[in-house]
C-alpha cells in the first residue's frame, strides 16, 4: 500500500482492509512497539474545513508512531477568495511531507490534490462526497467487536444524501456483501442516484424505507447519522420528521440483543443519552478505534 | 443521404454534411457549432426529412467548414447517431459516424457547482467518464456527479 492515494473507500480492496485491520489490532495490543515506526517522517494535515476529532486523531496517530505533523488549518484565510490556490498549497506541502491528509468543503478536492502531489494523499472528507478513513474505522469496529463483516443485516439511518460518512460506510460495507442493507431516511434525504447505480453494479440490493421502527428488529448494525435542519427547505417538515429518527431505549426494546448502534460523531440528539450505558452503544468504542486504525493506515501508506 | 433531401437542397461543393441527426436536433447542432458564421459558410438545414434507418432525421450542410475534434465530440454528445461527411468537389471523400469518447475532457463543465473542476482559480480540467450512451450519462472524474443530456444542452446553448 506504500505511496497509495486513499480518496474513496473503494480505492481499497477487501485484502487491503483486512491488512489494515490486522495491523490496527496489533497496534492496539502493542502500542509501544510502534513508537519509532515513523520516526523522522512528516505528515501534512491540511484542514480547509473545521475538524476536531479527525484532525486530532491523525495528529495523535502520527505522534504515537514517532513522526511529526505540519498542521495547516487556516480556515478563515482560505475562505477569503484572494488566498493561495489549493493547487499551490498542495505543491508547497508536497515538498515538505511524506504524506498529505486533506479535508476540504469542495467535492473532488482530494482527488485534485492527489493528481498534483507526488506524496500519497489521504482524503479526510471532501464536501458531501467521501470520507474513507471514517469508513475504515467503522468497518474495523464491526470486525473487531462482531468478528466478521460479511452477511450482516445493516441499517444506515439519517442524511444519506449529503452525509459523506454514511456514503463511505455504505460503499465500504457493500464490499462485504451484507445480507440486507436498509437505507432509512426521509424521502428528501435518500441516497444519491450516483451511489445507487454504483451499488447496483456491485449487485447490492438496497432496501429504502422511511420507517425505522419496522426494521429495527432485524438489524445487526444500526449506523446513525445526523439529520441537519438546514437540509430542509421547510423547517416545519424538519420538525415533523426528526422525531421518527431518534434512537432511544424505547425504540431498542424491539432490537436484537447483539445489535450494535454506531455513529461517526459528533451527535446532537439523534441518539438519546439514555442509550449510552446500554449494551447496544458502540459509538464511543468506535471513536476509540480512530487512532489505531489511522496509525495502521499511515504506517502502510508511508512505509509499506 | 435520402433521395428526397437531394431534391430539396443542391449538393455542396466543398464542406461538411452532418447527416443522421436525431430529428429536431439540427438547431442544437448549428448552435453549438456557432453557425451560421456568414457568407463564407453557406449552409442548409433540413429537418424532419425521412430516413430509412431512423424514420425521421435532420441534416446540416455547410460549405467551407471542417470540424475540429472537439466539435465532433460535442456533436456526439447531443446527436450520437450523426454521421460526418467530408465533401470535396461534390464528392463525399470521408464519412464517419460520431462516437462519444470514453473520456471527455475540457468540453463541458460538471453539473455540480461545488466540484473542484468548477473553481475558477484552480486548474482542475473538467473530465468525465462515459457511463451510458443512451440516455447519455457522464460521470465527473473528480466529484463523481452525473451529468445528463439536459445539462449538456444547456451548457452548449449558454456558451455560444
Amino acid at each position: 500500500m506504500r505511496g497509495r492515494d486513499i480518496i474513496s473507500i473503494l480505492d481499497l480492496s477487501r485484502d487491503d482492509l483486512y491488512r489494515i485491520f490486522g495491523l490496527a489490532r496489533e497496534i492496539e495490543e502493542n502500542m509501544d512497539k510502534y513508537i519509532n515506526e515513523l520516526r523522522g517522517r512528516v505528515l501534512a494535515l491540511l484542514f480547509f474545513e473545521p475538524s476536531t476529532r479527525t484532525m486530532y486523531s491523525f495528529q495523535t496517530a502520527m505522534s504515537r508512531l514517532g513522526g511529526s505533523c505540519l498542521v495547516f488549518s487556516d480556515v478563515i484565510r482560505t475562505s477569503i477568495a484572494k488566498g493561495e490556490t489549493l493547487g499551490d498549497t498542495i505543491r508547497m506541502f508536497d515538498g515538505y511531507a511524506d504524506a498529505i491528509v486533506i479535508r476540504h468543503r469542495i467535492e473532488g478536492a482530494a482527488k485534485y490534490a492527489a493528481d498534483i502531489a507526488e506524496a500519497p494523499v489521504i482524503n479526510a472528507g471532501d464536501g458531501t462526497h467521501h470520507h474513507p478513513t471514517q469508513a475504515i474505522i467503522d468497518l474495523y469496529t464491526i470486525w473487531k467487536y462482531r468478528g466478521r463483516l460479511e452477511g450482516l443485516n445493516i441499517g444506515v439511518l439519517g442524511d444519506l444524501k449529503y452525509g459523506r460518512a454514511s456514503t463511505s460506510f455504505i460503499y465500504g460495507i457493500a464490499m462485504f456483501k451484507p445480507s440486507k442493507l436498509y437505507l432509512i431516511s426521509p424521502e428528501e434525504l435518500r441516497l444519491k442516484n450516483e451511489v445507487k447505480s454504483d451499488l447496483e453494479k456491485m449487485n447490492i440490493e438496497l432496501l429504502e424505507t422511511s420507517d425505522l421502527q419496522s426494521v429495527i428488529g432485524e438489524l445487526d448494525v444500526l449506523y446513525v447519522t445526523r439529520i441537519q435542519k438546514e437540509r430542509f427547505p421547510d423547517p416545519a417538515e424538519y420538525e415533523r420528521v426528526r422525531g421518527s429518527y431518534i434512537v432511544d431505549r424505547d425504540l431498542l426494546r424491539n432490537a436484537r440483543d447483539s445489535l450494535m448502534v454506531m455513529h461517526p460523531l459528533p451527535r446532537v440528539d439523534e441518539i438519546s443519552t439514555d442509550v449510552d450505558d446500554t449494551e447496544y452503544a458502540y459509538y464511543f468504542k468506535q471513536a476509540r478505534c480512530g487512532v489505531p486504525v489511522r496509525m495502521a493506515l499511515l504506517k502502510l501508506v508511508i512505509k509499506g | 443521404m435520402a433521395m428526397d433531401s437531394e431534391l430539396l437542397v443542391r449538393k455542396i461543393r466543398d464542406g461538411t454534411v452532418i447527416d443522421h441527426i436525431p430529428a429536431g436536433n439540427a438547431l442544437n447542432v448549428i448552435r453549438i457549432l456557432g453557425l451560421p458564421r456568414g457568407r463564407e459558410n453557406r449552409m442548409a438545414l433540413i429537418m424532419y426529412t425521412s430516413s430509412s434507418k431512423m424514420g425521421l432525421k435532420d441534416i446540416v450542410k455547410v460549405e467551407g467548414l471542417e470540424l475540429t475534434a472537439d466539435e465532433v465530440n460535442m456533436i456526439a454528445l447531443i446527436a450520437p447517431t450523426a454521421t460526418i461527411n467530408i465533401v470535396r468537389d461534390y464528392k463525399v471523400v470521408r464519412k464517419e459516424r460520431v462516437k462519444i469518447p470514453e473520456i471527455i475532457e475540457n468540453i463541458i463543465r460538471c453539473a455540480n457547482p461545488n466540484c473542484i473542476s468548477n473553481q475558477d482559480r484552480e486548474t482542475a480540467i473538467p473530465k468525465f467518464r462515459l457511463v451510458s450512451e443512451d440516455p447519455i450519462i457522464l460521470r465527473c472524474e473528480y466529484c463523481e456527479r452525473h451529468t445528463y443530456k439536459e445539462d449538456i444542452l444547456r451548457q452548449f446553448m449558454e456558451g455560444r
